[in-house]
């Protein structure tokens, strides 16, 4: 028997390529085609007055310069409202160039085509706007208030507001012996991927047809999006992926303005064009995440069980929301997390605000809903002066499934389907040392050092609808092709998925190559979003694989006059079982799976019509059948599947300096099976590190005039490795009922605890609560002077760290 | 994010080089290591129409360390500077700071010469420079000069070079026996520029407290601040200490008057009257990553720590490290 690839971990067959140098990102292909570079608003907030092209013209090298009116037909129509929610009461989204009006710093509004780019943006920087200022709304506060409106029209800046209640929250409050309010902020950041967002069109006047490439989460999204603004047949656009070096959210919405402004560039001059976007572009106009101002109330017994939970936020989407409100709503969904709570009423204000646009980043709104609910969770320890995790678990759900009684961001009623959080904090304590860490502060406090611990739990779903495909074929050599729709940005696809078909298929793991984000090959797929690549791609190749082996095995039965029933295939050969002389390799089923009129090597010959015995009875390929070894098939869950982890942080603060030092950060995760456990510890790793950076380091400092005061990485402090701590993990594997491969997503887990779980220990450092994220030392220092004039409360009962806290609480478990 | 048309000049001889310096006065840059320039050019803050690369340049490379100075050419770059073992010998502080610029990539190509022709309050160079009491020669076709710190600087970013000219070395005066000096910065991210940063050159009456040949230990990665026997008795008989990023140039304050007559060992006595000295001299702004009134206090904080490491006996280094975990 071979060894079964599922759960090993295997080495990441596609870095040798990548890390030596030779992976092909967008920029690198199409040297030579002619270049964009675009005009943006300089000002947050403005009607344009006149736009003045003439010096740009003059400009050797220039072949056109666009403005909105030379966008052709509904290419010229505001971009599309990808995902209506009815949470939606006012939907704007901008256009492709800007129409007489723009609402960020950032928006495009000339496109320059010149022989190359440095010409493109000497041009654009000789074109004249015109503009009449009107007043910024920037910030929640400012546009809850309402005394500014950044869209012409309306009464006031609310783009969607959204209320959910399960039970009644508010007998519950009335019924609850404690309450506590809390109010919270989370601050913006951005997804940051290495490899900016870029697109080359290329048109082809011989049949007219359109070819993309872009460096886009989602190929067949962004294909059927560009044949519908270009009003030409779906059968004539085509988009690639190539290598993608990271998009981490942001290059799920499509098409971006520039996607939709350089295709129809490519089609008016008939030639390839190629727009790269450059560091400040991003940060200027691309998507930002995160902000939202909270306010939680609740009401809970002496035991710290949550009978009543009543969460209001106001979450800033920016000028526009063509991607909904997929990151409000998922943060409304996502609040309970691992804990079962009757009555739970979440209410939300998506606003508009003259800033960059918001969608969905790593975690996607998750890790603002585990904000609240995990500060709640910690004041309530401290309110009934018990331990955090012994609150933690007198509120966990403990049996599977449990409905969360929330529609969730695909339509579906959540529910946790598998889990088992208790055993889950048995592991993460036991990994953190959770039970040994008064002796520890007690030591370090002896040196003069202040310590703290910090714990975050979470759930997350995943892997939602509505679809993915798989498509397999196997060549005649025993080479297996495998294609999946879905893009791939640092996911691992070709080691995972190769991983589960050469499982399914029962050949060598070396035999099988992946391909992914191709439309000219599998042009049904959704996009690689929201952990769910493994999931749906993973399961839809099991099942692919299955059907391929399944006729495979057919027509070997034929072959080797034995019953289907009674083949296997291992290590690519198949044979009776427990007869291994009676076998045959797959390559020799694939020759045989496609009858030959022409024998063009000797392998051919075996499948020609004089080389076998004819059944005259009998077509040649039978009714029902194709010619050849290759399926496709797809999948389609019945709703997402809740992944779900605990995080535990040990960190440090500086008593004079007040700068924070993670010391230690332990991660439990349970992602059902795992594919390929180093893969998932990666995933884990680099999200943990997204989240440090959402935690002390990130944010977008706008000032009052919408004007963008860090747009580069010397001012956006993305931390580097040397701020990231080492991560430390452990697993549980609690399968999902949802799907055959029983997986749940891992993509997104480590960064939607991790704000949290900093805050947490800060808090615990500190004696003080922390309220909002990201901290940095000067903030802390302030908050230090703050609660030394008794401006911010301390602990009410002894917890948060104080000398004399009180010892584990065991009220309600005797 | 592309620099707009410029022409490159590859001088081979400084007199080539103030030659096209005087031809392109209005509208030329020297470009050495690129690591400032590069990322204005590109986000187009600057557009000159020439820029005079000086890296094949003859006799801007050398780098002599004697017991009076430090010279270094302007080609020298930052981590050349800053692994060289004399240079490490003669005054520890140049190595130390250098640590702290910025990453071993960008250090790799930036030059010290550049950083402080460049003059940003934020640089760990000039503030050096302006610590030790060092000196630039500048030469142009009509003469050479000299200039101290306080000569160079005029304001944040601003010298008074001329645009003609070309400081072709720097030089940093040696530390004395009996002499001390240090540095340390709180940055953000390792790497990032200082929240504030403070030199310190202090002091003593007792050579053997620090000598040059406890320096060369300096190449073995033993902490160079902490250069004298241990036990060894010391009276401080003077202070001076310069700053990152809490000041518009890098002024420099003596403080004799507050710390001589200490004994080392005594040096806690006199933490925060120098803490205090210096959170009065300084001047710092607030910005996104921090309040000023932090900026304040961290600089004393710094110093106040930097001092009590100076006054330590050799290797008298405490390290507290959590146990458990990796």
């Amino acid at each position: 028997m071979t060894t079964r690839m599922f759960g090993q971990k295997i080495k990441r067959r596609e870095d040798p390529r990548l890390v030596t140098g030779n992976g092909r990102y967008l920029d690198d292909l199409a040297n030579g085609s002619v270049a964009a570079a675009f005009v943006r608003s300089p000002h947050a907030h403005a009607d344009i007055v006149d736009i003045d092209v003439t010096g740009a013209i003059d400009v050797e090298g220039v072949i056109a310069v666009w403005t909105h009116e030379d966008l052709p037909g509904q290419a010229a129509d505001r971009l599309p409202m990808l995902i209506p929610h009815p949470s939606i009461v006012a939907p704007h989204t901008g256009f492709a160039l800007a129409q007489d009006h723009v609402n960020f710093v950032g928006e495009p509004i000339v496109m320059v085509i010149a022989r190359d780019r440095y010409i493109a943006e000497d041009a654009a920087g000789r074109i004249e706007v015109d503009y009449e200022f009107l007043d910024p709304i920037v910030g929640v506060e400012q546009s809850r208030e309402g005394q500014r409106i950044v869209h012409a029209g309306m009464d006031d800046n609310v783009a969607a507001h959204y209320v959910q209640e399960v039970g009644d929250v508010a007998s519950g409050l009335d019924r609850a012996p404690h309450t506590l309010d809390l109010d919270l902020e989370f601050e913006r950041s951005a997804c940051m991927p290495m490899e900016g967002k870029g697109v080359i069109a290329a048109w082809n006047r011989e049949d007219e047809s359109l070819q993309v490439h872009s460096s886009t989460q989602t190929s067949t999204g962004l294909r059927a999006a560009l044949a519908a603004r270009l009003e030409i047949p779906l059968t004539r656009v085509e988009v690639i992926t190539p290598d993608v070096g990271g998009a981490f959210g942001v290059k799920i919405n499509h098409p971006w303005p520039e996607e939709l402004a350089v295709a129809c560039a490519a089609r008016a001059l008939g030639t390839t064009v190629k727009w790269t976007e450059d560091r400040r572009e991003h940060f200027i106009s691309s998507a930002h995440e995160r902000a939202q101002t909270q306010s939680v109330k609740v009401g809970f017994d002496d035991d710290g069980r949550i009978l009543s939970l009543d969460v209001k936020f106001w979450h800033d989407n920016g000028a526009y929301i063509p991607y909904g409100v997929i990151v409000p709503l998922n943060t409304s969904t996502h609040v309970t997390g691992p804990y079962n709570i009757a009555n739970y009423r979440v209410e939300y204000w998506s606003l508009y605000t003259n800033t960059v646009m918001v969608t969905p980043y790593r975690g996607a709104g998750r890790a603002h809903a585990v904000f609240m609910m995990e500060r709640t969770v910690d004041a309530i320890a401290d309110e009934l002066g018990m331990d955090r995790t012994q609150v933690r678990l007198n509120n966990f759900v403990r049996e599977f499934p449990h409905p969360m009684g929330v529609t969730m961001q695909d339509g579906a009623e959540g529910c946790l389907d598998s889990g088992d959080f208790v055993t889950s904090l048995d592991k993460l304590k036991a990994l953190v040392g959770w039970d040994d860490f008064e002796a520890y502060r007690d030591q370090a406090r002896a040196e003069g050092r202040t310590v703290g611990l910090g714990i975050g739990c979470y759930v997350e779903s995943t892997g939602a609808g509505p679809y993915e495909g798989g498509h397999i074929e196997v060549e005649s050599s025993g080479r297996v092709n495998v294609w999946t729709g879905l893009t791939t940005h640092g996911q691992a696809h070709a080691t995972v998925f190769a991983q589960i078909v050469a499982d399914a298929l029962g050949v060598p793991i070396d035999t099988v190559h992946v391909a992914t984000g191709d439309t000219r090959k599998l042009p049904y797929s959704v996009g690689t979003w929201g952990s769910r690549g493994a999931v749906m791609a993973g399961n839809a190749l099991h099942l692919t694989a299955q059907k391929v082996k399944a006729k495979a095995l057919t027509i070997a039965g034929e072959s080797l006059e034995a019953d289907p029933e009674d083949l296997e295939i291992i290590d690519g050969i198949i044979s009776v079982k427990g007869d291994p002389s009676a076998a045959m390799p797959l390559a020799a089923v694939s020759v045989l799976s496609n009858p030959l009129r022409y024998a063009f090597d000797e392998s051919a010959k075996a499948a020609t019509q004089f080389a076998k015995e004819s059944n005259a009875e009998e077509p040649s390929v039978k009714p029902g059948e194709q010619p050849g070894l290759e399926e496709q098939e797809f999948f389609s869950p019945l709703r997402s599947t809740v992944a779900n982890g605990m995080h535990a942080a040990i960190v440090e603060t500086d008593p004079e300096t007040a700068d924070i030092t993670i010391l230690r950060y332990c991660v439990v995760h349970d992602c059902g099976p795992m594919i390929n456990p180093m893969v998932v510890e990666g995933q884990v790793h680099g999200g943990v590190a997204q989240g440090v950076g959402g935690a002390l380091y990130e944010r977008m400092a706008y000032d009052e005039d919408g004007q963008l005061l860090n747009a580069s990485f010397m001012d956006f402090l993305m931390p580097f490795a040397s701020e990231i701590p080492y991560v430390e993990t452990d697993h549980l594997e609690t399968p999902s009922p949802l799907n055959p491969l029983g997986i749940k997503g891992a993509g997104e887990a480590g960064t939607i605890p991790t704000a949290t779980t900093i805050a947490s220990a800060i808090e615990d450092a500190e004696g003080f609560p922390i309220r909002a994220m990201p901290l940095d030392p000067s903030t802390l220092w302030e908050l230090r002077n703050k609660h030394a004039a008794g401006e911010v409360p301390g602990p009410k009962a002894g917890g948060l760290g104080s000398a004399d806290s009180a010892p584990p609480s065991t009220a309600g478990h005797k | 994010m592309k620099p707009s048309p410029l022409r490159i000049h590859r001088p081979k001889t400084v007199e080539d080089t103030l030659e096209l310096l005087a031809a392109h006065a209005s509208d030329g840059k020297i470009i050495a290591g690129g690591q400032s320039l590069v990322p204005v050019l590109n986000m187009r803050l600057a557009s000159p129409k020439n820029l005079i690369d000086i890296t094949a340049v003859e006799g801007l490379d050398g780098l002599t360390a004697t017991e009076t100075e430090i010279t270094v050419g302007a080609l020298v770059s930052h981590r050349r500077l800053e692994r060289d073992p004399g240079a490490a010998c003669a005054n520890p502080v140049l190595g130390e700071a250098l640590g702290h610029v910025a990453h071993p990539a960008i250090r790799n190509r930036g030059t010290t010469v550049g950083s402080i022709a460049h003059a940003d309050p934020n640089g760990e160079m000039p503030m050096i420079l302006a610590l030790t009491g060092g000196r630039v020669k500048v030469r142009s076709l009509t003469g050479t000069r000299t200039l101290t710190a306080d000569e160079l600087n005029v304001g944040p970013l601003e010298t008074s070079l001329e645009p003609e000219e070309l400081i072709t070395e720097a030089s940093f005066p040696s530390l004395q026996p009996g002499q001390r000096a240090g540095f340390d910065e709180l940055a953000r991210r390792s790497g990032d520029y200082g929240l504030a940063g403070v030199g310190l050159i202090m002091s003593t009456d007792n050579t053997d407290f620090a000598s040059t040949s406890d320096r060369a230990d300096y190449v073995d990665n033993v902490d160079p601040a902490s250069s004298g026997a241990a036990g060894t008795a010391a009276t401080i008989t003077g202070l001076k200490a310069g700053f990152v990023s809490v000041t518009d140039t890098p002024d420099i304050i003596e403080l004799d008057d507050v710390v001589a007559g200490t004994p080392v060992d005594r040096v806690d006595t006199i933490v925060d009257a120098v803490a205090s000295a210096i959170k009065d001299f300084i001047d710092p702004e607030g910005d996104i990553h921090a309040s000023a009134d932090y900026r304040r206090h961290l600089t004393g904080v710094l110093a106040g720590r930097l001092l009590k490491r100076l006054s330590r006996p050799k290797n008298a280094r405490g390290v507290s490290v959590l146990s458990g975990g990796q």
